[in-house]
């Protein structure tokens, strides 16, 4: 019985999903504390999207298709912000037309073309084949990299994140804060593409920081317990995959939501209107006292 | 007294609608001031040329050297969901300058200090929705304090807050002000407010007039401010505006 539990430890691609199914889920689970806190869930769930246009564009006229979905991913969130700036169009509509009508372009593009690389369904869904030693270093250092910038810039993170007008007038950066963060989430959805897949990814950015936040109160607990819980979602989905033979982002989301309703049930409905911000905050209400004259 | 920072001929506009036009106003140490009017009449964005985040299309606006300028936000704006504590919500003031996530013992004991002196020390390890409104809005004081600056801009603090919160908050910035704090507040509370300040400002796009309650809070310039015809009363030396219409009303009664 033991042994067919870690019979699946001596294949290589079992290990090297394994090893990339925990480091994607921390990594999307740091990040998505400050995605979902600053109310950019929908950005992320956009961002794979088009992500995945510019790695079937990439693919199709034969340049890197890392560098073609990064380049691709980051003019998008400039064209987002500039639609946004330019026009009446709201963030979210702009988010709705840019994104689809690239990943619509990348369909398209696949379906006539073709393209190397990881299957159409593995890009969806994700999948425990096919990472490669490669997808492993760029999965270790941009999680690496996460953990460092967001260590340094705690504070200044954390400030524009909670009160950006006055982050701004008190010395810091907060365009360059923004800016930091996109390119973060960015590299995240591309560095987790083949393993969570385009249409999951945006369950793991949110999932482990709204548990996290039915949790604590605390930010830099928020921030440690959203990792973890991500990294150990992403172990147990990728486990799971091998098992029940289902795409591995499909397998990690549904292990999240798991964990969510179990936390839900465990601290009632209370922490998650919290969480939400729904609940509504009463002033005690006293007799006036005198004022000065 | 000395000027902290002076506005000449200051224009302010959002999308060629413009909010300011031709303000000249000037803000000394030790000085306290409100700025009153409606919605709509550039409060927040003469508090927001003061503060600096937004440039004047015409004029200009001179600070004295080293002047630091801390601001305390509308409690309406603020998410009380979000996961900080009174005192990681105090800090975040000393965020800018250190590469570090840890508070230095200097930092830690500047908050402590503040807060004590602010009288909500035993509060620091709370979530901050879990404060009364007077408590939220000494935290984001405490917050602003801890810059260490000369003025003080506060947007709208007694907005949405009930009468006693109203008190304590002024209260609070009269102890301030006595310290040598300069605090340009905005209002459209007359009674509430306004008319327990030292000196006001009435404003309409334009600076409509300036100076003493009794100056300011009369009804040819409520008048041009608000739109509609009020009348002043006085009470214990102090002016209570009230709705004409009202009066009216009282009086057929």
């Amino acid at each position: 019985m033991m042994g067919q539990l870690f019979d699946r430890f001596h294949y290589d691609f079992f290990v090297n999903g394994m090893e990339a199914a925990v480091m994607a889920g921390a990594l999307c689970g740091l990040i998505g504390v400050f995605i979902t806190l600053r109310g950019m869930s929908y950005i992320g769930h956009g961002l794979s999207h088009s992500i995945f246009g510019g790695f079937a564009a990439a693919t199709t006229v034969g340049i890197s298709p890392l560098l073609g979905a990064g380049v691709w991913g980051l003019l998008s969130a400039l064209a987002i912000t500039s639609v946004t700036r330019r026009s009446r169009i709201g963030a979210d509509a702009a988010i709705g037309v840019i994104t689809t009508a690239s990943f619509a372009l990348g369909v398209a593009l696949m379906t006539k073309f073709g393209h190397k690389g990881p299957s159409f369904d593995a890009l969806l869904f994700g999948s425990i084949l096919g990472v490669s030693t490669g997808d492993l270093v760029l999965l270790g250092c941009a999680l690496v990299g996460s953990v460092v910038v967001i260590t340094l810039l705690y504070r200044r993170l954390l400030f524009a994140t909670f009160d950006p007008e006055v982050a701004d007038v008190s010395g810091v950066d907060v365009k360059r804060m923004d800016a930091l963060l996109m390119v973060i989430l960015s590299l995240s959805i591309l560095s987790t593409l083949s393993i969570i897949g385009v249409t999951l990814v945006a369950a793991t950015l949110v999932i482990p920081a709204v548990v996290a936040r039915m949790l604590t109160n605390s930010f830099s607990r928020m921030l440690w317990i959203s990792t973890v819980l991500g990294g150990v979602c992403g172990g147990v989905g990728m486990y799971l995959s091998y098992d029940l033979n289902i795409p591995s982002g499909t397998t990690i989301v549904l292990v999240n939501a798991v964990v969510f309703l179990g936390v839900l049930l465990l601290t009632g409905g209370r922490q998650l209107r919290r969480t939400a911000g729904l609940e509504l905050h009463h002033d005690e209400v006293a007799a006036g006292v005198p004022v000065r004259a | 007294m000395s000027t902290l920072v002076e506005l000449s001929h200051v224009s302010f506009g959002y999308g060629g609608s413009a909010v300011l036009r031709e303000v000249d106003v000037t803000i000394g140490t030790g000085q306290f001031t409100g700025i009153v009017g409606p919605s709509g009449s550039g409060k927040t964005s003469l508090l927001k040329v003061l503060l600096g985040t937004v440039q004047p299309q015409h004029g200009t606006v001179t600070r004295a050297a080293g002047t630091a300028v801390s601001y305390v936000p509308q409690l309406e704006s603020v998410n009380w969901s979000f996961p900080v504590t009174v005192e990681e919500c105090v800090l975040m003031s000393r965020a800018s300058r250190r590469l570090s996530p840890w508070a230095t013992r200097q930092e830690k004991a500047d908050v402590a200090s503040t807060l004590e002196r602010l009288g909500i020390a035993e509060l620091g390890k709370r979530h901050i929705r879990e404060l009364s409104g007077g408590q939220q809005q000494r935290m984001f004081i405490a917050r602003a304090l801890v810059r260490q600056p000369q003025l003080l801009l506060l947007d709208e603090p007694t907005s949405g807050v009930d009468v006693a919160t109203r008190h304590e908050v002024l209260h609070l910035l009269d102890d301030l002000n006595r310290d040598g704090l300069a605090i340009v507040l905005t209002t459209h509370d007359l009674n509430g407010l306004a008319s327990h300040l030292p000196h006001l400002i009435a404003l309409q796009q334009r600076v409509i007039a300036s100076g003493s309650p009794a100056e300011v809070i009369v009804p040819e310039v409520l008048e041009q401010v608000f739109g509609a015809r009020m009348d002043v009363l006085q009470h214990l030396g102090m002016p209570v505006v009230v709705d004409a219409r009202d009066l009216g009303t009282m009086g057929a009664a």
